[in-house]
């Protein structure tokens, strides 16, 4: 199935909200989603999820032959799926890409950065090691599988504990889980992948994108680190050119990155061994609630909501000085007048006022653009100030032109939304009438 | 997934302009076709300014499971009535399509404590696509949270959430 395209709007959109610093969700520029781990039953078998991103991690393990060149080490094997139920666009046994490239990216991570000790898997100098294989399975995909993938592989080869195996003269015996306890196997250190989403060539940055961001980001570089501030891998994609300082920045924003994510795994590995040992209930079924089909439930997406609103001293510092301005005011209906400040006159614009006014029609809310909020409170002000210049009432609103006088002083202009929102309406069905006018002519 | 039904209103995105037919994605399990005289004021030689990537409000000319859907953005009696093509800032995102009726009812709620906050254009497409375009970009993604979370909270949930906002 083909996915959705992007649209242009929403391109622009986030490239807009990038360089206001502002993400979808509220996050920070340097935050990361959050980060849960679970654990199954079995050893070896862990979720991870990155936000709404989850990644499924198995570790299992077999008797084979050594490498001819290698022959008292063992065998490690990663394999990375990325599942139809991750997005529409992931067709079964399609090798796309970004497979390729994720598989690599993992492999490279956790194979060539040594974590797991392969001389410890020999059982038996060429002739029999294990072969430990990782399988991760791309559950939901939402932006970051990089990043979710490589916790979730070393998590699971943290939680794995293989059969214990002992070696007589020729016989070897593999010890089932009931006769003796699996053993772990020997991890030196845990390198876990953090992702930078490169914007505009590289003016602005992003950790963890979403799927969205990852949509409109022109580069990405991955940084494989572990807590001992030791890079293990570092990739540059899309093209984009970094500078040395940028780099290093990222270096030790990942630092201070995986050191938390490093500790919450500890954490989580703890508390499984925990519970394992106490005899209490472990495993999927434990761990992810229990979700009914009619009960909703969504985190919090913290938005910063500080100064959203404008004040009305804002609106009227900012407005556009007078364009034109004429003698005498006119009554358009009685008990109204215009006696505004010349901003711009959205008259001239009439095909987009009036979509945006029949629109209102079918139900959408329309908002009164920034003009006519500054038409209206010169209304009220009008109102109350009818003692100006003389006034022309024309009984019916068949009049074509708008007469405005020198603006007032700043003070009159203050009002509250409140009253703001009643003008609304009236000046609306009043301005149809207008414009409606205007055509004719 | 939503279903193309003849009459219903959607927000589309262009894909394709192939000679005189634009390809639309509105999110069925089909393209729909929206031919370019189907605006207002379009003629052979006028023709409307879409590009591909562009957001268009439209309604199912022709929509049943035999054929490909048709989207025009003219009503019956010739008139835009606010379908077209939507504006360029602003901001696209998708919720459940039970989320999309609740909002178009008459008198609902959601919208009506969303207005007293500050002024913005919201375009409601039933194939579940809402569009958004307050001053800043700060307001947008607020009503952007607001309305993906309203799917899931209660009545007094969204109150707080809002009073909180106004608050501020």
């Amino acid at each position: 199935m083909k996915e959705t395209p992007l649209s242009n709007c929403e391109r622009r959109f986030l490239l807009r909200a990038v360089q206001e610093r502002k993400r979808l969700d509220g996050r920070q520029c340097y935050d990361y989603r959050n980060v849960r781990i679970s654990f199954g039953t079995d050893y070896g078998c862990c979720i991870v999820e990155l936000g709404k991103t989850r990644v499924l991690g198995q570790v299992s393990c077999e008797l084979v032959p050594p490498k001819p060149n290698r022959a008292t080490e063992g065998i490690l094997f990663f394999n990375l799926e990325l599942s139809p139920m991750a997005a529409p666009a992931f067709e079964p046994g399609r090798q796309s890409e970004l497979l390729v490239k994720l598989n690599r990216l993992i492999e490279r991570c956790l194979r060539n950065s040594k974590c797991i000790d392969t001389e410890s898997l020999c059982v038996v100098a060429g002739e029999k090691v294990w072969q430990i294989r990782v399988d991760l399975h791309v559950l939901n995909h939402d932006g970051n599988i990089t990043d979710a993938a490589s916790i979730a592989g070393i998590v699971a080869l943290c939680h794995f504990r293989r059969p214990d195996v002992s070696v007589q003269g020729e016989e070897i015996t593999v010890y089932t889980p009931e006769e003796r306890d699996p053993v772990p196997l020997s991890i030196h250190h845990m390198p876990i992948c953090v992702s930078f989403a490169f914007f505009q060539q590289g003016t602005y940055l992003l950790v963890d994108p979403s799927e969205r961001e990852e949509r409109v980001m022109d580069g990405l570089l991955v940084i494989a680190m572990n807590k001992h501030n030791e890079i293990c891998t570092i990739q540059s994609s899309g093209g984009i050119m970094l500078l040395k300082d940028q780099v290093l920045r990222c270096s030790k924003i990942s630092a201070v990155k995986v050191a938390e994510i490093t500790e919450l795994i500890q954490k989580a590995l703890e508390n499984d061994q925990k519970v394992r040992k106490e005899g209490g209930k472990f495993g999927f079924a434990e761990s992810i609630p229990n979700q009914k089909i009619t009960a909703f439930k969504m985190e919090g997406a913290a938005v910063d909501t500080t100064d959203v609103e404008e004040q009305a001293e804002e609106i009227i510092t900012k407005a556009d000085p007078p364009s034109e301005v004429f003698t005498q005011p006119i009554l358009h209906t009685p008990g109204t007048a215009q006696i505004g400040e010349g901003i711009e006159n959205a008259w001239g614009d009439l095909e987009e006022s009036e979509r945006e006014e029949t629109a209102d029609e079918e139900g959408e809310t329309d908002a009164p653009a920034f003009e006519w909020e500054k038409i209206k409170m010169e209304d009220t002000s009008g109102t109350k100030e009818t003692e100006k210049d003389e006034p022309i009432v024309l009984s019916d609103s068949e009049e074509e032109e708008v007469v405005i006088l020198e603006p007032q002083a700043p003070s009159r202009k203050t009002r509250t939304q409140a009253t703001l929102k009643q003008e609304n309406t009236s000046k609306k069905t009043f301005n149809k009438k207008r414009k409606k006018k205007r055509v004719a002519h | 997934q939503y279903v193309p039904v003849k009459g219903d209103h959607v927000i589309g995105i262009v894909t394709a302009k192939t000679g005189d037919l634009f390809k639309v994605d509105v999110g069925g399990s089909e393209l729909a076709s929206l031919s370019y005289l189907a605006f207002e004021g379009a003629t052979k030689r006028n023709r409307p300014n879409v590009q591909v990537g562009d957001l268009i409000y439209g309604q199912f000319l022709v929509a049943n499971k035999d054929m490909e859907p048709e989207l025009v953005c003219i009503d019956s009696s010739g008139r835009a009535s606010g379908m077209g093509v939507i504006g360029q800032d602003g901001f696209l995102f998708k919720v459940s399509l039970g989320l999309i009726r609740k909002l178009l009812a008459p008198k609902c709620e959601i919208i009506e404590e969303l207005s007293q906050l500050y002024p913005f254009e919201l375009v409601l497409g039933m194939n579940g696509r809402i569009w958004v375009k307050a001053k800043t970009v700060q307001q947008t993604l607020i009503i952007v949270n607001i309305l993906e979370a309203c799917e899931y909270m209660t009545a007094e949930q969204r109150k707080q959430a809002l009073a909180k906002v106004s608050g501020n």
